[in-house]
């Protein structure tokens, strides 16, 4: 999950022009709230009468230098620090404009009280949050990307594991406190990692999964989803679920991080199978890993996205080709007997047959960034042209991000669309009015998407897209068909069953994998007859 | 890899460090987890906690010296 929920960032909205407006602003010296908060907030403010434009953020370099692109910058924003909230408003008139800021003050002081509300003390620092629990063994930061080093290293000092969800934390940082961490034996699981599961316990964006004896490394977040909800459907389970951070293979990093849960997971009596899911590394460190896994004697199922399964092959493990394969092959080898997807072919088959799309386009709306890419490579054979906004090889970049065409699948989840918002797993809004969009062009002749549940993710997905779908078809005029896959399961809040009834009441076709939806859109797309 | 095999074999105990929604879910699966409500160190004065940081390191060495 790329820039996870867009930490640091402000929640500015550019839709409208600034044209004969007026910018009202506030500066609370000393006042700090987390991006998510503050992104709801200026979502909020944004539905207000006469508002226009709304930043809400801590001040942050970046935070100022999008005022001042967005013309919302003031002279007084010249001293501010990352301590004190910024609050920027344009509106029609000063009246608006105030009464905005008056919301905006109203809300931050319902938001004001601490999570552990009725709890007796709430600590201020991690050396403080320590002192009331003295023995954890793991610190999950969140923080502004320029503190999240200093609160790592604070945390390996005192010989605690660490789950780095924050994002923009410079690579040169990355290298250095997972150097730090290996020294020590310690996890840095991250940054920018969204997704893990440790001792069946979900950290961040996670499912509800059994416990069995597959243990998994991702440097990929929305895949290490994908596979241990699977694995769990499946009727398996897994040990650990150690997301690692999407740098972590890559040349510079080295893979300092896999290479240790690996071995981790190599030395663990309970994991009897390995599964290591990343896009294609660096050559020298798939060599490194490699030589790692080879010695152990468990057998390890990789899937590195969209390469060559035959170098995997070679060197003596099994390569997936998807994510559902990923998911079939390990729980195979922890079964020992070959198993069937959830979803057979020939159902898949079924429910495309003697339908015919509406629109020759069809248009992918995704909150989770690997399946997107999934998507991609499977359709790419199929269509002579796909676009989107984070293109695989043989795809085409999408010239406006904001603007779909011809075949288009695009991940909402990607920095583009979270600067400012929260990403589309937590707030669902943007990726409503897309779908509205979508709908209304009459060459669209299907919508597909992803609902991710778990941990960390909207209460009701399918609730709010299936909303999404009603408003569409209540339009009158040109309808697409609308098909979904929910990524989940039945120990998840939000309820896998639940979820999937509520999308197939709003005449959704729902299917459990990724690879399942992707294969009826395959199924459509064929030529008929 | 000890340190990693202790946190293979214990209940796992967290604090939390940024997002409050992070602890209310590791709360309603009741793990142990601790919220600490962050602020930016030194009031966000970068020059102030630079120094601070540079204290820190010193007094984390000074600790591991004494340990060897």
């Amino acid at each position: 999950m790329a820039g996870p929920i867009g930490l640091e960032r402000p929640g500015w909205y550019s839709d409208k022009e600034g044209i004969g407006m007026i910018v009202r602003h506030r500066i609370k010296p000393q006042t700090y709230f987390d991006s998510v908060t503050l992104m709801l907030i200026g979502t909020e403010l944004k539905k207000l009468a006469g508002v226009t434009n709304a930043v809400v953020g801590m001040g942050t370099d970046y935070n100022i230098d999008s005022l001042k692109r967005l013309g919302m910058y003031s002279d007084a924003f010249a001293t501010v620090t990352p301590a004190d909230l910024v609050l920027a408003v344009q509106a029609a008139d000063t009246t608006a404009g105030d009464a905005a800021l008056a919301a905006a003050e109203a809300l931050l002081q319902r938001r004001q009280a601490p999570a552990g509300s009725g709890a007796a003390y709430t600590p201020t620092s991690q050396e403080g949050g320590a002192r009331v629990l003295p023995d954890a063994n793991m610190v999950l930061i969140s923080v502004p990307g320029q503190f999240a080093g200093r609160e790592t290293e604070i945390a390996l000092e005192a010989g605690r594991h660490v789950m780095l969800f924050s994002d923009n934390v410079p690579i040169e940082e990355e290298i250095r406190l997972k150097e730090n961490a290996v020294r020590k034996g310690l996890l840095v699981m991250g940054p920018d990692c969204g997704t893990a599961i440790i001792n069946q316990v979900p950290l961040a964006f996670a499912n509800v999964v059994r416990r069995g004896d597959i243990g998994l490394v991702a440097a990929s977040g929305t895949g290490l989803q994908e596979v241990t909800a699977l694995i769990t459907r499946l009727g398996f389970g897994i040990t650990q679920a150690i997301g690692v951070g999407g740098r972590d293979l890559s040349e510079k990093v080295g893979g300092r991080m896999t290479l240790l849960a690996a071995q981790a997971l190599a030395d663990d009596p309970k994991t009897k199978v390995i599964v290591l899911i990343s896009k294609p590394p660096a050559p020298a460190v798939v060599e490194a890993l490699f030589a790692r896994l080879q010695n152990t004697r468990k057998p390890v199922v990789v899937y590195f996205i969209g390469a060559d399964p035959q170098t995997i092959i070679r060197a003596g493990f099994k390569a997936a080709a998807t994510l559902e394969d990923a998911a079939l092959q390990a729980c195979a080898l922890s079964g020992g007997k070959p198993l069937s997807p959830l979803m057979p072919a020939d159902e898949i088959r079924r429910r495309a047959a003697g339908q015919t799309l509406p629109g020759r386009f069809v248009r992918g709306l995704y909150s989770g960034g690997t399946l997107c890419d999934e998507a991609q490579r499977l359709l790419k054979g199929q269509l002579d042209e796909i676009w989107s906004n984070t293109p695989v090889a043989g795809c085409r970049a999408l010239p406006d991000p904001f603007k779909s065409q011809g075949n288009c699948i695009v991940d909402l989840g990607e920095d583009t669309f979270t600067r400012g918002r929260a990403h589309p797993m937590i707030d669902p809004g943007y990726r409503q009015e897309r779908l509205l969009a979508e709908a209304a062009d009459p060459d669209v002749g299907l919508i597909f998407f992803d609902v991710v549940l778990g941990f960390g993710s909207h209460p009701d997905m399918a609730g709010a897209m299936a909303a999404a779908v009603r408003q569409a078809r209540a339009r009158g005029g040109h309808v697409p068909r609308f098909a979904a896959t929910i990524l989940g399961t039945e120990g998840d809040p939000q309820n896998l069953r639940r979820q999937q009834a509520t999308l197939a009441e709003a005449d959704i076709e729902v299917f459990p994998s990724n690879v399942a939806l992707v294969t009826y859109v395959q199924h459509l797309l064929a030529p008929k007859g | 890899m000890a340190a990693i095999h202790d946190l293979f074999t214990s209940p796992i105990k967290v604090i939390n460090v940024g997002l409050p929604s992070f602890h209310a879910d590791l709360k309603s699966q009741n793990v142990p987890v601790v919220h600490v409500n962050w602020q930016p160190p030194a009031g966000g004065n970068a020059r102030v906690a630079a120094l601070l940081d540079r204290v820190r390191r010193w007094q984390a060495q000074v600790r591991a010296g004494k340990k060897e």
